[in-house]
């Protein structure tokens, strides 16, 4: 019996070497070519979409307010929905032929071949992402900023040096949260959820002082989501804080980037972006400057 | 050479040359076939056409070094909540096990609770419970540090892993046979005394393998109280991934956590083993 089980082993071990024979493709280290499927765009064939004829739009799930009002993109209400329409439209892609699809953040920053053309959810367009992936000219800038309930440990803070004693929490792989640690540096470690929902949920609990997000989420969750809370300031470029710029994430070196970048000037010259800001996002003027260092 | 067996003086028998030539012959082949396969893994792989990419994910050597050392520290996290975590499980488990075997009528109340305690919180997602005790609980209006995410994602944990526990014991406990009970009763102990000082310690030395699968369990569910806030070895994974869009540091909690585990399992394999060869139990082969 003992020698019968030790041949199917080896037979067993022979068959994973053979496997491992077949597919002797070459190794070279090339990055992944898009599909480059005709694209029935008015722009003609140097536009290629995954799908023939519709661009595929991916956001997150959910998507949240003031991005996206409702959690349904293809409305066109909401900051990030307006915007991803208008491009759409400028690329030649209207109503039925624009399909959205969700993903999770993490999902669209990973390297390989993507199942949509653009994803947007306030993707910052930082160096080790444009790494793995391609982002289009930003779309929107926007600043850091904390979120606290009134009588909380944060509040009345006008600089960096206020806040080092307050317990933060941020949304997981953000620039909120690298925010935290890099220019903030509070005594006490950020706590990191998957999600802001988690974030809002610590801090009506009281787990945490203050959460830090962008500005626009940080005004609709003081004004509409969490009773008692305000935003405490900004960390605006200008005051040594960063500005993260908003940019649509696309598959490394896909050719549509351009064809997009393209439509978002025009939509730039002609004022588009500004109305649409206007119109989805809350005015920033009010909100004090935190200074940092 | 002679025929004579256990008269070591002649040298050894022909039975034991026999023996001796089989397990040479069997350590060269285990060898040569163990070659081969690493051999073909190691040769082969890398010629297959996405082995460039998969290698810069999740085997980057770079990303490794730089986010070692970060999750090393977050590691540390896991520790102290197993720590504080496996003992209380332990403990709690117990109770309900014992709860469920209670025989009088009058604690019946007792068994009820415990026997839906245990469906209750092994039909729930662990998931669930940490969240509806971690943001829960202090939403419900309590003040710092009585609120704080270890304190309640530790409570539920112990609540999510008592009643696999539980079950586990009272496993231990039924298996032990009935004429235990008897010959301790019959010798005038209590039924509390034939728990504490027959039933129990039999029990629990056999279920020591099962609790063993528990705890290592455990070990990796601790990395659940990362959604309540956190950061312990896995959230800090996930971080560093994002920020170098790289699986990596993945695999370096991976290594952590075979690291601790390895160990431990082999501990208690050996105790278990010196138990066994106390009570004469290997004598035969």
């Amino acid at each position: 019996m003992n020698r019968r089980l030790s041949l199917v082993a080896a037979l067993a071990a022979g068959a994973l070497v053979l496997a491992a024979c077949g597919g002797d493709d070459d190794a070279a280290p090339a990055t992944d070519a898009p599909s480059s499927t005709e694209a029935g765009t008015s722009d003609g064939g140097d536009c290629p979409t995954i799908t023939d004829g519709k661009l595929t739009i991916a956001t997150g799930n959910p998507a949240y307010s003031p991005w996206v009002e409702n959690d349904a993109p293809e409305s066109g209400e909401g900051f990030e929905a307006a915007v991803a329409l208008a491009v759409a439209e400028e690329l030649g892609y209207t109503g039925e032929n624009v399909v959205w699809v969700r993903t999770s953040f993490d999902e669209a920053i990973q390297p390989g071949a993507k199942s949509f053309d653009f994803n947007l959810q306030q993707y910052s367009i930082t160096t080790e992402r444009a790494e793995i992936v391609s982002f289009s000219d930003p779309y929107y800038s926007s600043n850091q900023a904390v979120v606290a309930l009134a009588g909380s440990a944060a509040e009345g803070a006008t600089s960096v040096a206020d806040l080092v004693d307050v317990k933060f929490g941020a949304q997981a792989g953000t620039t909120s949260l690298d925010f935290i640690s890099e220019v903030i540096q509070p005594t006490a470690e950020a706590f990191a959820y998957d999600d802001n929902a988690g974030a809002k949920a610590a801090l009506e609990a009281g787990q945490v002082d203050a959460i830090v997000v962008d500005l626009p989420t940080a005004l609709y969750i003081s004004a509409v989501e969490i009773e008692g809370s305000a935003v405490i300031g900004q960390f605006p470029a200008t005051a040594g804080g960063t500005t993260d710029d908003f940019g649509l994430l696309f598959e490394k070196d896909n050719p549509l980037v351009a064809c997009v970048n393209a439509a978002l000037a025009t939509l730039r010259d002609g004022g588009q972006l500004d109305a649409f800001a206007q119109q989805w996002l809350s005015d920033n003027a009010g909100v004090p400057v935190i200074a940092v260092g | 050479m002679s025929d004579l067996p256990g008269t070591g003086a002649s040298g050894p028998t022909r039975r034991q040359l026999y023996e001796r030539r089989q397990r040479r012959r069997s350590i060269v082949v285990a060898v040569a076939s163990t070659l081969i396969v690493v051999g073909a893994i190691v040769v082969l792989v890398p010629k297959t056409p996405g082995w460039y990419r998969v290698r810069r994910s999740f085997f980057n050597g770079e990303t490794f070094a730089e986010t070692f050392p970060r999750l090393a520290e977050a590691f540390v996290l896991d520790l102290k909540i197993f720590a504080w975590c496996a003992p209380c499980i332990l403990v709690w488990g117990l109770l309900l096990a014992l709860a469920r075997g209670v025989r009088t009528p009058a604690l019946f109340p007792l068994r009820l609770f415990a026997a839906a305690y245990t469906d209750v919180f092994r039909g729930v997602p662990v998931i669930l419970t940490i969240l509806l005790v971690g943001f829960g609980i202090p939403g419900l209006g309590l003040d710092r540090p009585w609120n704080s995410p270890y304190l309640w994602g530790s409570v539920a944990l112990v609540l999510a892993y008592s009643a696999y526990v539980a079950e586990v014991f009272r496993a231990g406990i039924e298996s032990v046979h009935e004429s235990q009970r008897a010959a301790a009763r019959s010798l005038g102990l209590s039924s509390g005394q034939t728990m504490r000082h027959v039933v129990l310690p039999q029990a629990v030395r056999r279920v020591v393998p099962p609790l063993m699968n528990d705890m290592v369990s455990l070990q990796k569910d601790v990395a659940l109280i990362s959604l309540i806030g956190p950061i312990e070895v896995l959230r800090q994974a996930g971080i560093d991934k994002s920020k170098f869009a790289n699986f990596t540091p993945y695999l370096g909690a991976a290594l952590l956590f075979i690291l601790l585990t390895i160990p431990e399992t082999r501990i208690v394999d050996h105790l278990q083993n010196r138990q066994r060869r106390r009570t004469g139990a290997t004598a035969i082969r």
